[in-house]
């Protein structure tokens, strides 16, 4: 018998929000937080929005001593789960440090600290890069910095799959608690909107190039026009569920299922993966199609990654056969924080009871998709479903589900 | 030309500046012999704050004084010692 694992805190920086109440107030009304590029000038660029975490000021949430080694995910990440922490009534102080560790997801690692350190070693010589360039920049960072803040020596790493990363982090999180870990940080913080990230994204093509904040990521729709980055993400503290039942710990869900495949190579005309790894999730967490409540998609708005990710949908549970959102309309796509947070809003929408929207979306006709778009659903939610996909071929799939 | 000398308050700017302060710790106090790990600072914090003792002194020191000099008196006595030597040699 496998040992339930459950989730017990969450903390939030997403670009509609900063902290957990104010994403969901923003989430569930639809509150739109892509805009043009703040933190560089992104007009000599041929995509110029983002989704940016407003209001964060490193210097508010961390000692001194982590300012000059730290990226500003890093940043992030640490205040977050300071937050998911809190929120989990968690002192990791009390704990035995091995029996706590830290699984982030990182999907292109500290970017602007890297460029601010490249453009001293260019300009001014080797003798300028900052001696914290060495981890700063490191996909790894996240999970080391929030082990080394709260003294968390138990099982720790990074999973490194682009989007699909977030979920592949709390999959691997559930399975260092079931080895026997009693609790694990986990989730994933990602930020690289800077030349240096935006070039990369720019690179791999996928970037929408609209400058209209409301039609420029529009997933599902005949529109479709690629998608706009955000940064931000989600800490989630994951614990084993005797473990918190024990400790009288709020229970905000159970992860019950993970599915995880890679796409066959293009071209060889086999089918992609995205259906087998929805099977799978529903297989691992024992549940029926027709169990769950609502899909939060991957939402990659290229009209070929949406129609893979509809057929998938429409393959496992039939023609409008079950609610579909895509909050991150409101954020832009997070990367490996994308997964978290829709995890996070997942379990939120379970304590609510209420699906939280697609916005700006027209769903094409031809996908037979449920799209829940314009306004949040009020609903009873037991089960949800979290798709993400990480470019190169991740698809991966999680299942959660309410805790009584 | 006179030497330039290093002090405990260059000392405590350059590792406010290279590695910030941690959270229970006073640079403010009787700091000359606390280790440096007692103040919060690793190795990569001391390699760090050597590199811009390098640059704004234009010294260049060996990696032996940092690893070597375990208290604020142990690097300001290993600075100023080449700072000297330097000012003999020129």
């Amino acid at each position: 018998m496998t040992a339930s694992v459950v989730v017990t805190g969450l903390g939030v920086a997403a670009p509609n929000g900063l902290g957990t109440r104010d994403f969901w107030d923003a989430t569930r009304n639809g509150k739109n937080a892509i805009g043009r590029v703040t933190r560089f000038d992104p007009s000599g660029y041929p995509a110029r929005l983002a989704g940016e975490v407003p209001g964060f000021v490193a210097a508010d949430h961390l000692p001194s001593r982590l300012l000059p080694q730290t990226d500003h995910m890093t940043q992030m990440a640490l205040a977050a789960t300071d937050w998911a922490l809190a929120d989990a009534g968690v002192e990791p102080a009390d704990l035995p440090e091995f029996d706590m560790g830290v699984v982030t997801a990182s999907a292109s690692g500290g970017f602007e600290f890297g460029q601010g350190e490249l453009r001293k070693l260019w300009s001014q010589g080797s003798q300028y890069v900052s001696a914290y360039q060495s981890f700063a920049w490191f996909y790894a960072v996240n999970s080391g910095q929030i082990s080394i803040r709260n003294g968390m020596k138990g099982p720790s790493g990074v999973v490194v799959t682009d989007q699909a990363g977030g979920l592949d982090a709390v999959a691997q999180a559930r399975r260092q608690i079931r080895k026997g870990t009693p609790l694990i940080v986990s989730g994933g913080v990602d930020a690289s909107i800077c030349p240096w990230g935006w070039v990369a994204q720019l690179a791999g093509g996928r970037l929408s190039t609209s400058d209209e904040p409301d039609r420029a990521y529009l997933p599902f729709d005949r529109e479709a026009r690629g998608h706009v980055p955000g940064e931000g993400g989600a800490i989630l503290i994951m614990e084993a569920a005797d473990a918190a039942r024990a400790r009288g710990a709020r229970i905000y869900g159970e992860i019950s299922g993970y599915g995880a495949t890679f796409d066959p190579r293009p071209g060889s005309g086999r089918a992609p993966g995205l259906r087998k790894a929805i099977e799978l999730a529903l297989a691992d967490a024992r549940a029926e199609a027709g169990d769950v409540d609502v899909v939060f998609a991957d939402a990659a708005a290229l009209p070929d990654l949406d129609r893979v990710e509809a057929e998938a949908l429409t393959a496992v549970f039939g023609r409008r056969g079950v609610p579909v959102t895509a909050p991150k309309t409101m954020t832009g796509r997070l990367y490996s924080g994308a997964g978290p947070l829709d995890l996070a809003a997942a379990l939120l929408a379970i304590e609510e009871g209420l699906i939280p929207p697609t916005v700006n979306v027209e769903p094409a006709e031809e996908y037979g998709l449920d799209l829940v778009n314009g306004a949040a659903r009020t609903a009873e939610v037991r089960t949800g479903l979290v798709l993400a996909r990480g470019q190169g071929g991740f698809n991966s799939a999680v299942v959660v589900r309410a805790v009584d | 030309m006179s030497a330039q000398e290093f002090t405990l308050d260059s000392l405590k700017r350059i590792l406010l500046e290279a590695a910030g302060m941690a959270e229970d710790v006073d640079l403010g106090g009787d700091i000359l012999d606390t280790d440096f790990e007692d103040l919060g600072y690793e190795s990569l914090a001391l390699l760090e704050t050597g590199s811009r003792i390098e640059r704004e002194y234009g010294i260049t020191l060996d990696d032996s004084v940092l690893t070597e000099a375990r208290t604020p008196r142990a690097l300001i006595d290993a600075v100023n010692a080449h700072l000297m030597s330097g000012a003999t040699v020129a």
